[in-house]
């Protein structure tokens, strides 16, 4: 690489413009998806499909990853109450994090892991292999067939998939809150219906409503302008994952900001 | 009915098309012959729009394609259809549903409608009995045929054929070239054909035209091509190695 001789300048004036391509061609990506939505919605069969590979496939993963979040978190949050808090608190303490903050996140890792690499590379090997070029020569438009149903089934799925994890993790907490903590089922369960707020759950459902179409949307995009071979669809495919991942982790502060107030 | 002007397209640093000229009347076969990498894919695909000149227009049946934008551009596509120089089969699909696409997101026609059409079209090409198998249990000569079947599925005005013969033996490369023969007698297809086999060149073409260095350098009819005295043309013709071409 020729990172070290470039000037540091030179370097970050590059960076800077690649960056502000990206997130224009991400704009009129989104915008063209957008455009497709009355007719797009037509084409059920492929809505499905992505819905089945997106959502029903996932279930596994999500569920074991939940439920060891939900365990770690109440273990931890123990340890932190220690000396501090009544173990009383601790179900409230599980399940907000959780509903919160981890349920969402986590999940929209997981997903954007599977999932977005899996988008990324499959439409990345289309357009290397000028499938996408074939399908616009049969004036197909490779936005409504192949974006738009991805994008919304991501939509729709990455939330359902989050309220299954979320309910996994809690159980998890709970099963550790009951088994190692000292902290009866009961105790749990009481601190989590009493400090329970409807604007928990709802904003961890919004943010992954944001993570869902964060994932689809950059994986396809970043299949779509795959150039140069299999080494091209491997980049896409890392690029897919880790700009997804960076920008779930970004809007989480963003939309955490707007519904709670930065104080 | 398809006018091309002084079109230009760099990738790059690379010049590919620099002033491209040619005209293609309704209903002939035109055949573009040229080096490897000359740029005769590059220029099939700006005639359906899936690449953008630099500068220069394509007027198709007197509209300006280069001037369009992405809505305008699937309607006038509706009026081609490529084969392409790699097949490009959707490798998700099955043979049928390749082959069906077109029909099944353009037209109202039911399930059995379209098969029948695939089973036709794909009889057209020597195939059958392939309908459920997908594009990597096929043979590189068979998936050139499905691609075939695909661009020709929907019957359209004018078909482009990136290589339509390389990769099938002897045989099959007759029978495809009578195929396109036929398209044109009896369907009135216009069409471009890019291939560097000059048996086929001579049988299917009404007219020849050689791109050369980004430019259509030679237009003329198999027997003016046969009798050119343009050195260039010679050489390609003819095959040899030594001549105003570099061989490397
Ligand atoms: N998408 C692209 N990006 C960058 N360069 C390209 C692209 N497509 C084609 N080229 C370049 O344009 C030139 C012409 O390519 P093209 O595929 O048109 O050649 P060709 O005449 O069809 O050759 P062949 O007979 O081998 O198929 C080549 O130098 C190629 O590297
Ligand atoms: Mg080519």
């Amino acid at each position: 690489m020729n990172l070290v001789r470039e000037n540091p300048l030179v370097f970050i004036g590059k960076k800077s413009l690649t960056l502000v391509r990206d997130v224009g061609g991400v704009s009129l990506f989104i915008k063209d998806i957008i455009k497709t939505f009355p007719r797009g919605i037509s084409r059920t069969h492929l809505v499905t499909e992505q819905m089945l590979y997106i959502g029903v496939n996932s279930i596994p993963l999500v569920i074991l990853t939940s439920l060891f979040t939900g365990a770690v978190t109440s273990v931890q949050a123990a340890y932190q109450f220690s000396d501090l808090l009544s173990m009383r608190y601790l179900g409230s303490a599980v399940a907000k994090a959780i509903l919160i903050e981890l349920g969402p996140v986590l999940t929209a890792v997981v997903i954007a892991g599977r999932v977005g690499a899996g988008m990324a590379a499959e439409l990345g090997t289309m357009k290397v292999t000028e499938q996408i070029d074939a399908l616009e020569s049969l004036a197909i438009s490779p936005i409504r067939y192949l974006a738009f149903p991805r994008v919304l089934a991501g939509f729709i799925m990455v939330p359902l998939l989050t309220i299954i994890a979320n309910f996994i993790a809690i159980v998890g907490g709970l099963f550790v809150a009951s088994s190692f903590l000292n902290v009866s089922s009961h105790t749990f369960l009481t601190s989590f219906k009493l400090f329970f707020k409807m604007t928990d759950l709802t904003a961890g459902l919004l943010k992954s409503f944001v993570f869902g179409t964060i994932i689809t949307t950059i994986s396809c995009y970043q299949g779509f302008r795959t150039e140069g071979g299999a080494e091209g669809v491997g980049k896409a495919t890392t690029r897919a994952v880790v700009v997804s991942i960076v920008l779930i982790l970004v809007a989480d502060y963003f939309v955490a900001s707007v519904v709670f107030g930065t104080g | 009915m398809i006018r091309i002007s002084d079109l230009h397209k760099k990738f790059r640093d690379n010049e590919v098309l620099r002033g491209v000229d040619l005209s293609i009347q309704k209903g002939e076969t035109i055949v573009i012959i040229g080096r490897s990498g000359c740029g005769k894919s590059v220029l099939l695909k700006h005639i359906i729009g899936i690449l953008k000149p630099d500068t220069g227009r394509i007027v198709v049946d007197g509209e300006e394609i280069t001037r369009f934008e992405a809505e305008e551009m699937y309607e006038i596509r509706k009026k081609f259809g490529m084969l392409f120089q790699g097949s490009a089969l959707f490798d998700s699909l099955t043979v049928e549903e390749n082959v069906g696409l077109g029909l099944r997101e353009h037209t109202n026609l039911s399930k059995p409608e379209i098969q029948e059409i695939v089973q036709e079209k794909l009889s057209w090409v020597g195939l059958s009995g392939i309908e459920n198998l997908k594009p990597a249990q096929l043979s590189g000569g068979m998936k050139k045929r499905v691609g075939l079947a695909r661009a020709i599925a929907m019957e359209p005005e004018c078909i482009l054929y990136d290589e339509p013969t390389t990769g099938l033996d002897p045989i099959m490369a007759d029978v495809i070239n009578h195929l396109i023969i036929d398209m044109r007698n009896k369907l009135k297809v216009t069409s471009i054909a890019v291939t560097h086999d000059m048996v086929a060149a001579y049988k299917i073409a009404d007219r020849i035209a050689m791109l050369y260095e980004g430019k259509i350098i030679f237009t003329g009819t198999p027997e003016e091509t046969k009798n050119t005295t343009n050195p260039i043309v010679r050489q390609f013709i003819e095959g040899r190695g030594e001549g105003p071409i570099k061989a490397v």
